[in-house]
């Protein structure tokens, strides 16, 4: 009985640390915006990994609860997520999330999974004030594949072409 | 003399205290007696505790001021609107979302006129929730009658169901919204007395702070469960009545001097 208990705290303890290590590996590419909130900050407002996979049901969630109970303080907010990843523009002015090579749009442009979120909410923050051009912006989304003038040009091996046909 | 005394006196605070810690452990656990305004409202789900309303003074309603109206817009982003390219302007004109309507009602046996600002009336039994296929038209806990926008399938039936003409469709993609206020296309909307406000625990809605901005003062806005809100005190000080008050909706909105 005792050593299933220390088996079964060693366990966690260890699945724990795992979690830290992905998610401070994770935390060192910034997918944030510099000199913002999320800046100062170890993690998004969930692990990294957990966003990864379950940012929409944790907007979802939260969308209930402001619309129905009034609830705003929370972390989950989606004007929260879009208050740290905007990125700004050479111009200094923000840039819509869901463009195809800002942080919302990016990613669903690549995963070809519909977003219209922004279809009615607003896809820079309201109040944003012009900034000062920032370091850093240029390969902000290196990370993903880059984008064609119509969307990602997938990394497919393309057969050579020539003469040689048979 | 004097020694004695204290030597009394702090017998005395010593029982006192300790019978007071008695009572409160007794109270405490049963019933919470009184309830502390929220530190942070933000945080807090709302409660029927409140319910929201306002009380405006059609006497003080000034003819050709529309500052209410202009401040909703802004507030709610309802100036960011577009009139689609080509469309014809009259068209426009009754497609274009309005939450608040400036109307002139007369008397015709008198030829008195009266002037008031229309908005969603946030009734008790609002007719546009009864008829929501979806649930989508909802009335918030604190008497806020809203539209979840995340449900609605725009089918329009809330605005046939409602007496007041308060809501809107949004016929066209909008490109420019604030944070504070999603719009899109398909869905309905109208006058939530500024919900973004209310949760973040300010006691002014957009229109009263025009009118008072204007020195009308025509608008009270407040609580009307709180017999301390200055909602309340004008309730009981000037005669009120519902606008259309024969369908017993218990409207949150009331006028006076009409």
């Amino acid at each position: 009985m005792a050593n299933a208990v220390v088996r079964g705290s060693l366990i966690s303890v260890g699945l724990a640390g795992a979690l830290c290590a992905l998610a401070a590996q994770a935390a060192g590419d910034s997918f944030v915006v510099p000199g913002s909130k999320a800046a100062a900050q170890k993690n998004c407002v969930e692990p990294v990994d957990y966003m990864r996979r379950n940012h929409m049901e944790v907007i979802k969630h939260q969308r209930d609860a402001t619309v129905h109970d009034g609830v705003r303080a929370t972390n989950h907010s989606l004007a929260g997520c879009i208050e740290c990843h905007v990125g700004y523009g050479s111009g200094g002015a923000p840039l819509p999330v869901n463009m195809e090579d800002q942080f919302c749009g990016a990613c669903h442009n690549f995963a070809a999974v519909h977003l219209n979120c922004f279809d009615c909410h607003s896809t820079i923050p309201s109040a944003a004030p012009m900034r000062a051009s920032l370091p850093g912006q240029v390969g902000q989304f290196a990370w993903l594949p880059p984008v064609g003038g119509d969307g990602f040009r997938m990394q497919v091996p393309q057969p050579e072409v020539g003469g040689e046909g048979n | 003399m004097n020694k004695t005394s204290e030597q009394i006196d702090s017998g005395r605070r010593s029982f006192l205290g300790a019978a007071a810690g008695v009572a409160v452990v007794t109270v405490a656990p049963g019933v919470v007696l009184h309830r502390v305004a929220s530190a942070d409202p933000r945080s807090e789900p709302v409660t029927d505790a409140v319910r929201y309303g306002m009380l405006i003074d059609t006497t003080k309603c000034a003819d050709g001021c529309s500052a209410c109206v202009s401040a909703c817009n802004e507030e709610n982003g309802l100036n960011l609107q577009e009139m689609p390219e080509g469309m014809d302007p009259a068209k426009w004109d009754r497609q274009e979302a309005r939450w608040i309507r400036k109307v002139k009602v007369q008397d015709n046996l008198t030829g008195r006129e009266s002037n008031l600002p229309l908005m969603c009336q946030h009734c008790e039994h609002p007719p546009c929730v009864d008829v929501c296929p979806t649930s989508a038209s909802f009335k918030r806990a604190d008497g806020i009658v809203m539209v979840d926008r995340h449900l609605c399938i725009g089918c329009r039936y809330c605005m046939m169901a409602c007496p007041y003409k308060a809501r809107s469709f949004i016929h066209e993609a909008v490109e420019y919204k604030l944070t504070r206020a999603p719009r899109g296309k398909g869905c309905v909307e109208s006058c939530n007395l500024c919900v973004h406000r209310r949760d973040n625990g300010e006691n002014s809605t957009a229109c009263v702070d025009a009118c008072v901005a204007e020195g009308h003062n025509a608008i009270v806005f407040g609580d009307i469960n709180d017999p301390e809100s200055p909602l309340v005190k004008a309730l009981a000080l000037l005669p009120s009545r519902q606008i259309r008050e024969d369908l017993a909706l218990n409207t949150g909105v009331r006028y006076s001097g009409v």
